[in-house]
């Protein structure tokens, strides 16, 4: 085994079918990991459908800080006979497999020898403790504990949590289920070589998906208008902000379809309301015309997608990053635009109320980036991860009552200044009556066809961009700052490919095998400072999870720069280190 | 006090002479002034079309937006504040074609925005194409053998949706017209309009003479505008006889924006936006351990 093939940590995999719980208990064991004082970082892998079918959640878990997931598999909890063939072959050797000795099992079915095949009547054991053979994920967890030596305590009082409102029954027969499968797992702790220790003392940790982290963000932010329609994983934002509606006082609207989202949030903002849109690529689609509206008449509103697999409806349930070149330019015409790219979750909380202060400051949209890794992987900060005392509210040039009182002269929403960006109010003073307009106006709104007036505006708006340009970060480098090879990603691909990174480096001497290059602010393209940046790169490598390279193209396009090669992934799944350095290194 | 004076625009329309627009113009002029409602109380949401520019013939707060979306920008805005009139106003191939989807929607959603639209059964803005309300048979540059569609019927439309008041009025009816739309300002939710719109360049079939020979209107013939299956009698009545006014009313239905509880508090806009408190911050987090 190479170094770059070394683990960190301990991955217990749950696999089952849709309505087994796996999602659930995959999430609830994460929280025990984090309750015990470790970091864990959970992905979970569903299919587009509510019965049936192959589901399973990872749950990798260390002493040290994680940001990704990865290979092999340590302890894979088998719920289904399907679960056997699909994951055998990402067991580590000397792991194990739990399977359900209720199910008929065939011993063709075990082909790896250097693994141990620990079949227990699941079924049973959850039917006798908890009365349901649902609670099989639950005997399996406290098998897991058992088997790798972790305290159940942090695993019962999750159980305690999220039974409490069925009742002290329930309760009780679910605290009993993982104390079946905990006795049996600690009967053969000895022969399994992955362990897991609670770390007493430690802080309380969070355990958080980047779909979270951006809420909370835009919530912190300022955020009080919703407006979406349902598409994975983009819904998974309106249901949290759903859910916080009543006790934040954020109105949240499920709209009749994503045309109708856009033009809602143009709507609420234009009346002075910081409005989001969340979607997935598909949806996006729909509202394309409506960003045009929002940049025609610099109307601010963020718009948020949580990408997934195309084209068309694609994968679903799945990962991808392929919307890049279409969020940049999308719309007819020209207008100004931000694009923000957050790949780790502290960015994505600062993204989340971010990406309203730009809007307002510059009066127009704010495209957001996420995908489905990023937005349903649950990952352990610490306590202070979210930066809440940073947070801002800034406004821009939103004028106030009384600045609008002491107006003396007529009011022109579309006046030509010298940033671009002109006083903004908003409709229900006396002394600001104006009509907004799609097509082309004049300082005060009205239509206009005239040339010189078109240009006028036209180079207002994009005069804009230089303001802009000036808010957005170089690309972050992570790793020495010398290196044979620099790779260069974006959004949520940092996170494998920084452990990537580390175990490249990890016992090699200099210059370093590798660093990489993580690009966060998209657009407007800080082309100086990251021509710069990937200027010193020796050796430039994309990591992409798309077909085509769009971050290289795009690099191309405003850098020059050619990139060396590409480690391209277009499988519906996310990379795992072990893959990004197996690709790299030709295996 | 407020005048008519108070609404004059600047600007001459672009319509062409006598086009029923000037009539539905000035319509919404004495019906804000009757209710003693001031420019900067209002705004008015357009689509795209002739009748769609009108905002930019009056003293008012517009928004011309796309074709066939005012009612979900109006709707955003009257979730953002409901403190303020909300009123759309778009031709019948805004709001019953493009837009149709978003119409039945906030009928059923019972926001409180007026929707009035400018219904001259043809596309005048791109030249004369039938629209959802022509009569199926009539030729037009994209109906060369006579349009095959039948007709939507979107006061019908509208009461199986939910619509909780549904009028039809008359450009060439000034007062009645008036009286439609202050009602529909008073009334509590979504209010439909449809109004009667001779286009004298692109439908001259259905022009005044054609609608002057027919209307009649539903008060003085008896009609319970509680009646619900006496309002859809009349919603699919077309022809010899059209009719016009208050064709479904139901008073005290619960608005959608009543509903949020979000807006308990007032308006949106009007409450203060102010950071995190450190006890929410502290509960925010706490849910993620």
């Amino acid at each position: 085994m190479t170094t770059s093939d070394r683990t960190v940590g301990v991955t217990i995999r749950i696999s089952g079918a849709a309505g087994d719980g796996v999602e659930s208990s995959g999430a609830g064991f994460c929280t025990a990991i984090a309750r015990g004082g470790l970091y864990a970082f959970g992905v979970p892998d569903y299919y587009s459908r509510i019965r049936g079918g192959h589901n399973f959640y990872s749950i990798r878990a260390s002493p040290q800080p994680l940001y990704s997931h990865e290979d092999p598999v340590h302890l894979l909890l088998a719920l289904t006979q399907e679960s056997l063939p699909r994951h055998q072959g990402k067991i580590a050797a000397g792991g194990a497999i739990l399977y359900d000795a209720n199910l008929d099992v065939s011993p063709e079915e075990q082909v790896r020898d250097d693994i141990a095949f620990i079949g227990l009547p699941l079924s049973d054991m959850a039917q006798k403790t908890a009365g349901t053979t649902l609670a099989r994920n639950t005997v399996a967890l406290g098998f897991a504990s058992g088997i790798t030596g972790y305290d159940i305590g942090p695993l019962q009082s999750v159980i305690r949590e999220n039974f409490a409102r069925k009742g002290q029954q329930v309760i009780d027969g679910n605290l009993a289920a993982v104390e079946v499968g905990y006795v049996e797992g600690r009967k053969r702790a000895c022969g399994f070589p992955y362990k897991l220790s609670a770390v007493p003392g430690a802080p309380a940790r969070m355990v958080v998906s980047g779909t979270e982290a951006f809420a909370l963000g835009a919530l912190a932010g300022g955020c009080r208008f919703v407006a979406g329609y349902p598409m994975t994983p983009g819904s998974l934002v309106l249901h949290w902000m759903a859910a916080h509606s009543a006790r934040y006082g954020v109105v949240i609207k499920h709209t009749e379809d994503e045309i109708a989202a856009i033009n809602m949030a143009v709507g609420a903002a234009h009346m002075g309301a910081r409005a989001l849109v969340p979607t997935s690529g598909g949806g996006f689609s729909l509202m394309v015309e409506g960003l045009g509206l929002a940049g025609m008449t610099e109307t601010p509103v963020v718009v948020y997608n949580a990408q997934r697999p195309g084209p068309s409806t694609g994968l679903p349930t799945r990962h991808e990053q392929s919307d890049l070149l279409f969020m940049l330019y999308a719309s007819q015409g020209e207008f100004p635009r931000f694009v923000l790219a957050p790949g780790t979750h502290e960015q994505v909380f600062v993204a989340g109320w971010r990406s309203f202060n730009l809007a307002e400051k510059y009066q127009t949209p704010v495209l957001v980036f996420s995908d489905h890794y990023l937005a349903t992987a649950m990952r352990t900060l610490d306590p202070d991860a979210f930066d809440f005392d940073a947070v801002q509210i800034d406004r821009g040039e939103l004028l106030a009552d009384t600045e609008l009182d002491a107006l003396d002269e007529p009011y022109l929403r579309f006046r030509v200044t010298g940033s671009g960006v002109s006083p903004r109010a908003v409709p229900g003073h006396p002394k600001a009556v104006w009509v907004s307009d799609s097509d082309e106006h004049n300082e005060n709104g009205s239509i206009t066809e005239e040339a010189d007036v078109r240009v006028a505006q036209m180079d207002k708006r994009l005069r804009k961009m230089v303001g802009m340009v000036e808010e957005m970060s170089a690309p972050g480098l992570y790793g020495p700052a010398e290196a044979e090879t620099t790779f260069v990603c974006w959004g949520s691909t940092v996170g494998p490919l920084r452990e990537a990174v580390d175990r490249l480096n990890a016992g090699a001497g200099k210059p370093a095998r590798a660093n990489l290059l993580h690009m966060v602010d998209l657009w407007p393209m800080p082309v100086d400072a990251a021509s710069r940046a990937l200027g010193t790169a020796r050796r430039l490598v994309a990591v992409e999870v798309n077909a085509t390279g769009q971050m290289a193209q795009l690099i191309r396009t405003y850098t020059g720069r050619l990139v060396d090669d590409k480690i391209l992934k277009y499988d519906g799944r996310p990379f795992t280190p072990q893959e990004i350095i197996a690709r790299f290194q030709g295996r | 006090m407020v005048t008519r004076e108070d609404y004059a625009g600047r600007e001459p329309p672009t319509w062409c002479k006598g086009c029923g627009n000037f009539g539905i113009l000035n319509a919404i002029k004495m019906a804000l002034v009757d209710l003693g409602l001031a420019p900067h109380q209002v705004i008015i949401f357009t689509g795209i079309g002739c009748g769609s520019k009108l905002p930019h013939y009056m003293k008012v707060n517009g928004f011309h937006t796309l074709h066939g979306r005012p009612v979900p920008v109006a709707t955003g805005a009257r979730l953002a504040n409901h403190g303020v009139k909300i009123m759309t106003v778009h031709g019948d191939g805004d709001g019953y074609s493009m837009g149709l989807s978003h119409l039945a929607h906030a009928a059923r959603r019972n926001i409180g925005i007026v929707d009035i639209i400018q219904n001259n059964r043809v596309y005048g803005l791109t030249k004369g194409q039938y629209s959802p309300t022509s009569d199926a048979g009539m030729r037009t540059p994209t109906s060369p053998e006579g349009a095959i569609e039948h007709p939507v019927p979107p006061l019908a439309l509208a009461i199986s949706m939910g619509a909780s008041f549904v009028a039809r009025g008359y450009a060439g009816e000034l007062r009645h017209l008036a009286g439609l739309i202050g009602q529909a300002l008073q009334h509590q939710g979504y209010a439909l309009v449809d109004v009667l719109q001779p286009c004298v360049t692109f439908n001259r079939a259905s022009a005044y003479d054609f609608y002057n020979a027919r209307v009649y209107k539903l008060e003085e013939a008896g009609h319970v505008v509680t009646d619900r299956d006496a309002a859809w009698r009349v919603a699919m009545e077309w022809g010899e006889r059209i009719p016009l006014g208050v064709f479904y009313q139901v008073d005290g239905l619960p608005t959608y924006e009543e509903q949020v509880p979000a807006l308990k508090a007032g308006p949106l806009v009007k409450q203060p936006l102010r950071k995190l408190r450190p006890e929410q911050v502290e509960a925010l987090q706490a849910e993620l351990r």
